[in-house]
């Protein structure tokens, strides 16, 4: 106190612009916090204002520069295995053996190289560790049998002058099994496409054909087929061998009498390094006014293709083939008056502003406001999850570029119609694939991180990361507030107690004990994101018991949660308690230290999946910065206490991870059909994909809750 | 003077003309004792299994080791033999390839793909006939004149990290080779040119002519190569005697036109060709200087039996004995030209179809009346190549851009089985295979990781393996070679060799300008040291004429190439420096200002400054600045001197003009808009 004392008398020292500016921003944080998270949200709502056009980036893609070559006679030859598949179906269905060779027939029939994968769809399980790691090559397990196998057909056209160092994938899904009409249609148009780059000669890269068979599912199929292209085993250690089963060996019984170089063989066929990947599929039903093309991008952890792959499909679908590409939006949103109202509000400022000064053109139409949001919002929300929207997911994971192209057409499926979604289909991915081909590196010129808001807008990183950073700014300054506040208040409480002359050692002593007071607070935290940590492990062994419905499975992960939080706090000396002996403003301090672990776990989770810390940010941040005991609110009674109850109430109970996931399914699907089992599907799920989206939620945003909860009901 | 020179040069002209005219008559026909140098021209028609057409050109041109030349040729190109003597070079190949040579289709075991079936890009070779320490300074001499010679670069095969010096699994094993390969290179007329321009009778006389080059380039496989071998020593003051090879092998698909017209009914009849739909030129004589100009029609061993089955067959169905006696008018296919010579193969060792070969001399034809071979097929024939014993690809295994694996698979051509019981009575028997690989240096090799498998079962590196040779490569200087002896079983369905690699980081500036689009791993080459791919034919007297049929004669072993890899290794954001640099200078600014601010400060000094500034009357702006950080820094405002009411008149009145400015502009702006 001497020291203030005769700093008083002196003219302070300057102090550092920049530190002073910290200072002020601390001391000011409530203003901040406020003025930075409406900021945040609204440059969300923004997001779809400021999309740009889409443009082609890698200027070697040339996309319609080369006028289509697949001709009538191609889709003849198409037509002709979607009527063969048919067929093959009505005859004799009770194994699709029959459906492989006819399709292997035709590829030998074009002179490509044939080969049949067999596989065995692998269980998806919970590897704690695995989250990260590159794919490996997968357990062997021993108890395979002749049932449950699949088999991919697979095509390859080596380019005539190539070097064979590069490859291009076309994948069909296929159930030889219960196949629609859609995936013979889908089949036709990959076999026209197919019999026509036999023929072209500008070929540059190989060309594989993967007919996926996805009766165990289409991701399945293709990610096997990837796992032995790139990490192969050669050391068979199974007992399995595909040899016993007599049905597959009947497979091999195909005539190879075509002279045009084509070859059959049993072993595993591979071209070069796989420059990109298109999966390509066919609805059965179309219903719309148009022929659609959708595409689907989003790949495990919110990993995208390169925005120029999605850029050339737009391209060609649109102003080449005349077909409406579509990209997945919430439906629910569309519908919305409030979003409506926000566009138009949006549109008549772009107004204003444009009467300003001409040269301001950052309006649109209050409907594509809609639409942009939409779509901007299940983008957000699929790369959030983390979970990858089809069969395209497995390429990523192998670092190539791909994705599924979802055809509906307009009508049934009659003939005359067929031949034209089948010669307009073709068309669009021999152009695609021309494209691809005329590369000469990989992709790497346009975007990697990006949100659409149309098939031909788009957000960059450097724009959405604006809303993050605005939203995580208030963080770190909350939390320096606080424990100044903490430190201070205590300090002056001790001041006015004891005596200016009682200046002892002791007192010096209780300064510096209080300085590390904040120890106490981080190791309550650390407790609980420990115990985080557990309960994100807890499934693993979980999942070992048989026989375990999912609701049960959920109930017995929730009692063993709350079972190790109560070990771990009596085994590490009951920190709450203790805290509450000690100090009467430690709540803030607990405040203080959660606020900045939020903050460091938000930073790193925008790391790995932005999407996910995005979404994660807009609902623990207000949560933190609001959370305040209870009793004091009571007790101060004011209106704006009212509110922060209020608040406090909502957002505690929003925050919780299955209450929001029940609020959110409810939403889209309605409330009846909800179940305490869903919960433990999605979270299932979430781990089989290594989504990054389960660690989060385990290991940021539980805790987190938990903290915020146990300050709510603080009792001070 | 200006006047006068003209005429006496046109004269010295017609005057050397003449004089070199009769020195070449006297050359070529007169000096009968001495051995002479030679030009032969050949070409070589193969129809292979898959509808294509193997076309392969073999020129010869040879200087005999003598003294009385000088520095002078007649026929022999001066540039090569320059180069051989200069650098010294005992044996040296080049070849330019596009495409892949189809093992499996277009056979693997004849002496035509297993010396003349290249990697894509450049490959070349060379011995030399100097002490070790020369060798690497003739080696880059020779690359940069190799490249100004055939319009590639072949210079960047100069780098230490571009070639490698095997020790022995290269077939032409010797402590002085020298090898290297560029995979990326591409290959187009401009190479062909200046390799033409080594013939005498470039692509103006002679089999060359057929030599059209957007024929040549549409097809699906063309390597030119050039191969020399100098005899005897060039240090008795001889020149060394000198044999230029130069082959170029292109694989066709005839007339492609018809071949998609036919598609759905005749679609495994093999499709009839001549040689003028193929070049869309005729032959017209041979070339005056060459001493034999022969075209060459070879039927495989395969498409004998084949069509020796579909004769028989003929005959059992039709009990025709018409079909002819002569060979050359068959019931499967027919040629426009009656072939002057029929060769037969030798069937010593392996099999019981010797492949047949038919001669045209080009001698006879003129330009009147042009040679053009036709084949056409009747009925509708299918066969099979031979196959080296072992099929070998390879391929990258993992992914990401930190390690990955490189795996070599050999896979057994069920032909082989014949040659091997033929080849071993042994008990124990065993197949060679020797395996060289040269890895660039940013791949990081582990050998430590090498893992053999042997029919899916991992087997112990020291069972296989019987020889092993392994320089590391060194970053930035030298690539890793591997060379290995695998002994395998000869009964083995497949082996697999693998082994891991770390991909490395390279300097800014040693990323080629297309970086993203991966960095090549040249082909390994795997030979088989027991196999020989040789062809005896009988009737042997007119050998010695023929360079090709005594190439195919000799004993080489059978080689293959797999295919080239390419690695994507992690690149830079090549905006990056501009970035890096930026930061840099913004922390160093930040660290040197604030140092010097720290060292400059003195705190008493300070405070007078202060107290100065305390006292002296301050102007409207710094009073307002002053107020503002007083406010940042949360404290009271306490303007020093000025009273607090005149301080806020001059604020509130600044306040205000600043507000009417504003709005003045957005109402001009209103109105003018």
């Amino acid at each position: 106190m001497a020291e203030t004392k005769e700093k008083s008398h002196k003219p302070k020292p300057r102090v550092r612009p920049i530190v002073r500016l910290g200072i002020f921003l601390v001391s000011h944080s409530f203003l901040v916090s406020v003025v930075c998270c409406t900021s945040g949200v609204l440059a969300l709502f923004l997001l779809p204002v400021l999309a740009k056009n889409t443009y082609i980036s890698e200027n070697a893609l040339m996309p319609g520069s080369a006028s289509p070559m697949l001709s009538n006679q191609h889709v003849l030859d198409g037509n002709r295995l979607v009527k063969d598949l048919t067929n093959s179906n009505l005859k004799s269905s009770e194994t699709g053996i029959e459906s492989h060779k006819i399709i292997a027939q035709y590829m030998l029939d074009l002179g490509a190289e044939v080969s049949f994968h067999k596989f065995h769809p692998q269980m998806n399980q919970f590897h704690p560790l695995h989250f990260f790691s590159s794919p490996d090559s997968g357990k062997i397990q021993e108890n395979y049998s002749c049932s449950s196998y699949g088999i991919n057909t697979v095509g390859i056209i080596r380019a005539p002058r190539g070097d064979g160092k590069e490859a291009i994938v076309l994948v069909t899904p296929y159930n030889a099994l219960k196949s629609g009409f859609g995936e013979a249609l889908s089949l036709g148009i990959a076999y026209s496409v197919f019999s026509l780059l036999t023929q072209v000669t500008w070929l540059a890269k190989d060309i594989i054909w993967l007919v996926a068979d996805s009766q165990f599912g289409e991701y399945a199929a293709v990610s096997a087929w990837l796992r032995e292209y790139q990490t192969p085993k050669f050391s068979s250690l199974s007992t399995f061998n595909s040899e016993m089963c007599p049905d597959i060996n009947n497979l091999f019984e195909i005539k190879v009498h075509s002279v045009a170089g084509s070859k059959f063989s049993n072993s595993f066929r591979r071209a070069g390094t796989m420059a990109a990947a298109l999966v390509l599929k066919v609805r059965d039903q179309g219903e719309q006014f148009e022929d659609t093309i959708s595409i689907y991008a989003e790949a495990s952890n919110g990993q995208m293709p390169n925005l120029d792959l999605i850029n050339v499909v737009n391209y060609l679908a649109v102003h080449r083939q005349g077909l409406r590409v579509n990209v997945e939006k919430l439906r629910s949103l569309l519908n919305s008056s409030w979003l409506k109202s926000l566009g138009e509000i949006f549109e008549s400022l772009a107004k204003v502003a444009k009467t300003l000064n001409p040269k301001y053109k950052f309006g649109i139409p209050a409907t594509e406001y809609v639409e942009g949001t939409a779509t901007l919002a299940s983008s957000l929300y699929y790369q959030a999850l983390g979970v990858p929207t089809g069969p395209h997911g497995a390429f990523r994971d192998y670092q190539v570029d791909a994705i599924t192209l979802e055809i509906s057409p307009k009508f049934s499926l009659d003939k005359v119609w067929r031949n034209d979604i089948l010669l307009r289909g073709g068309r669009l991915i021999e152009g695609v694939i021309r494209s691809v081909n005329n590369l000469l590196e990989k992709f790497h010129q346009s975007f990697f991180l990006y949100l659409l808001t149309s098939p031909s807008k788009f957000v960059s990183v450097g724009v959405y990361m604006i809303a993050f950073a605005l939203l995580i700014a208030p963080l770190p300054m909350v939390a320096a507030s606080l424990y100044v506040d903490a430190n201070s208040s205590s300090n002056f409480l001790k001041g006015d107690s004891s005596t200016p002359s009682a200046i002892t050692d002791a007192a010096e002593h209780g300064i510096t004990i209080r300085s590390w007071k904040w120890l106490n607070s981080a190791k309550l935290v650390f407790i609980v994101h420990l115990w985080g940590a557990i309960v994100s492990l807890l499934p693993y062994f979980i999942c070992q018991i048989p026989d375990c419905s999912p609701t049960t499975s959920f109930v017995i992960w929730v009692l063993l949660s709350i079972l190790s939080l109560v070990i771990l706090n009596s085994v590490l000396a009951s920190p709450l308690a203790c805290v509450k002996a000690s100090q009467e403003k430690e709540w803030a301090l607990v405040k203080s230290v959660t606020i900045s672990s939020v903050f460091i776990g938000l930073g790193l989770m925008s790391v790995i999946n932005f999407a996910t810390a995005e979404i994660g940010a807009l609902v623990m941040v207000p949560m933190c910065l609001l959370a305040q005991p209870l009793k004091l609110d009571v007790r101060a009674g004011t209106l704006r206490s009212c509110c922060r109850i209020i608040c406090n109430l909502v957002l505690g109970h929003i925050a919780f991870p299955p209450a929001a996931f029940f609020l959110l399914k409810g939403m889209l699907d309605g409330f009846g059909s909800a179940n305490v089992g869903d919960f433990w599907m999605w979270v299932e799920s979430l781990w089989a994909w290594n989504s990054a989206t389960y660690l989060f939620i385990g290991m940021v945003q539980l805790p987190c809750w938990v903290l915020c909860v146990s300050i709510l009901f603080h009792s001070c | 003077m200006a006047l006068l020179r003209r005429p006496l040069l046109l004269l010295l002209l017609l005057l050397t003309h003449q004089f070199l005219h009769s020195w070449i008559v006297f050359g070529s026909v007169n000096e009968e004792g001495q051995k002479q140098e030679d030009f032969f021209e050949e070409l070589l028609l193969k129809p292979l299994p898959d509808r294509k057409l193997l076309t392969h050109f073999h020129f010869q041109s040879s200087a005999p080791p003598s003294s009385s030349n000088g520095r002078h040729h007649h026929l022999f190109p001066k540039a090569i033999s320059q180069l051989v003597q200069k650098f010294r070079v005992k044996e040296m190949e080049l070849s330019f390839t596009q495409g892949r040579w189809n093992y499996e289709s277009w056979g693997g075991f004849d002496s035509i793909p297993s010396s003349n079936a290249k990697p894509p890009g450049v490959e070349l070779w060379a011995v030399f006939d100097v002490p070790q320490h020369l060798i690497d300074a003739m080696w880059k001499n020779l690359t940069h004149t190799l490249s100004g010679l055939f319009c590639a670069s072949i210079n960047f095969l100069e780098s230490s990290t571009a070639y490698s010096a095997p020790e022995w699994s290269f077939p032409p094993a010797s402590g002085n080779l020298r090898y290297g390969t560029l995979p990326r290179e591409a290959v187009c007329t401009e190479n062909l040119t200046p390799w033409l321009k080594l013939l005498p009778c470039r692509d103006k006389a002679g089999i060359s002519m057929l030599l059209d080059r957007p024929s040549i380039y549409r097809g699906f496989y063309h390597s030119q190569r050039l191969h020399l071998t100098s005899t005897g020593s060039g240090s008795e003051g001889l020149d060394p005697g000198i044999i230029l090879e130069q082959t170029l092998t292109v694989v066709l698909l005839p007339n492609s036109q018809r071949a998609s017209l036919a598609r759905a009914g005749e679609k495994h009849v093999q499709p009839s060709w001549s040689l003028s739909s193929i070049f869309g030129k005729e032959v017209s004589g041979k070339c005056v200087l060459a001493e034999t100009s022969n075209v060459y029609l070879l039927l495989d061993r395969g498409l004998v039996a084949e069509l020796k089955q579909l004769r028989k067959e003929n005959e059992k169905s039709a009990e025709k004995v018409s079909t002819s006696e002569n060979n050359w008018t068959n019931p499967s296919f027919e040629l426009s030209a009656k072939p002057d010579r029929i060769f037969i193969e030798e069937s010593s060792l392996l099999s019981k179809n010797p492949s047949i070969l038919y001669k045209f001399e080009v001698e006879k034809y003129s330009e009147s009346e042009p040679f053009d071979l036709v084949l056409t097929w009747k009925i509708p024939v299918v066969w099979l190549c031979q196959q080296a014993p072992l099929h070998a690809s390879r391929f990258l295994m993992g992914s990401g851009n930190e390690r990955g694996a490189i795996a070599i698979s050999l896979k057994s051509t069920q032909s082989s089985e014949g040659f091997v019981g033929a080849n071993f009575d042994d008990e124990r028997c065993e197949l060679q295979v020797d395996v060289f690989q040269v890895v660039p240096w940013y791949v990081k090799v582990y050998f430590h990781s090498l893992q053999v498998f042997v029919d899916q079962q991992p087997k112990a590196v020291s069972d296989t393996i019987e020889k092993i040779h392994v320089s590391p490569s060194k970053d930035k200087e030298s690539p890793g070679v591997m060379e290995l002896v695998l002994k395998l079983p000869c009964s083995v369905s497949s082996a697999a060799l693998t082994i891991e690699f770390d991909k490395g980081f390279l300097h800014i500036d040693e990323y080629p300008p297309d970086a993203n689009q991966g960095f090549d791993i040249p082909s390994a080459i795997v030979s088989f040291p027991n196999f020989h791919a040789s062809m005896v034919f009988l009737e042997n007297d007119s050998l010695n004429q023929s360079p090709l049929l005594s190439k195919f004669q000799e004993k080489s072993p059978v080689m293959s190439y797999t295919e080239v890899l390419l690695v994507p290794l992690t690149t830079p954001d090549f905006s990056m420096p501009y970035n890096v640099i930026t930061i840099t200078c913004t922390v160093f600014a930040l660290y040197f200002g604030s140092l010097l601010n720290a060292l400059r400060r003195r705190v008493a000094e300070e405070e007078r400054f202060l107290k100065d500034k305390a006292a002296k009357k301050t102007g409207r702006l710094p009073l307002l600045l002053s107020k503002l950080s007083a406010k940042l820094r949360g404290r009271q405002s306490e303007p020093p001197h000025s009273t607090p009411g005149s301080s806020s008149l001059v604020n509130s009145k600044l306040v205000f003009k600043v507000i009417l400015i504003a709005g003045l502009a957005v109402c001009w702006q209103y109105y003018f808009s």
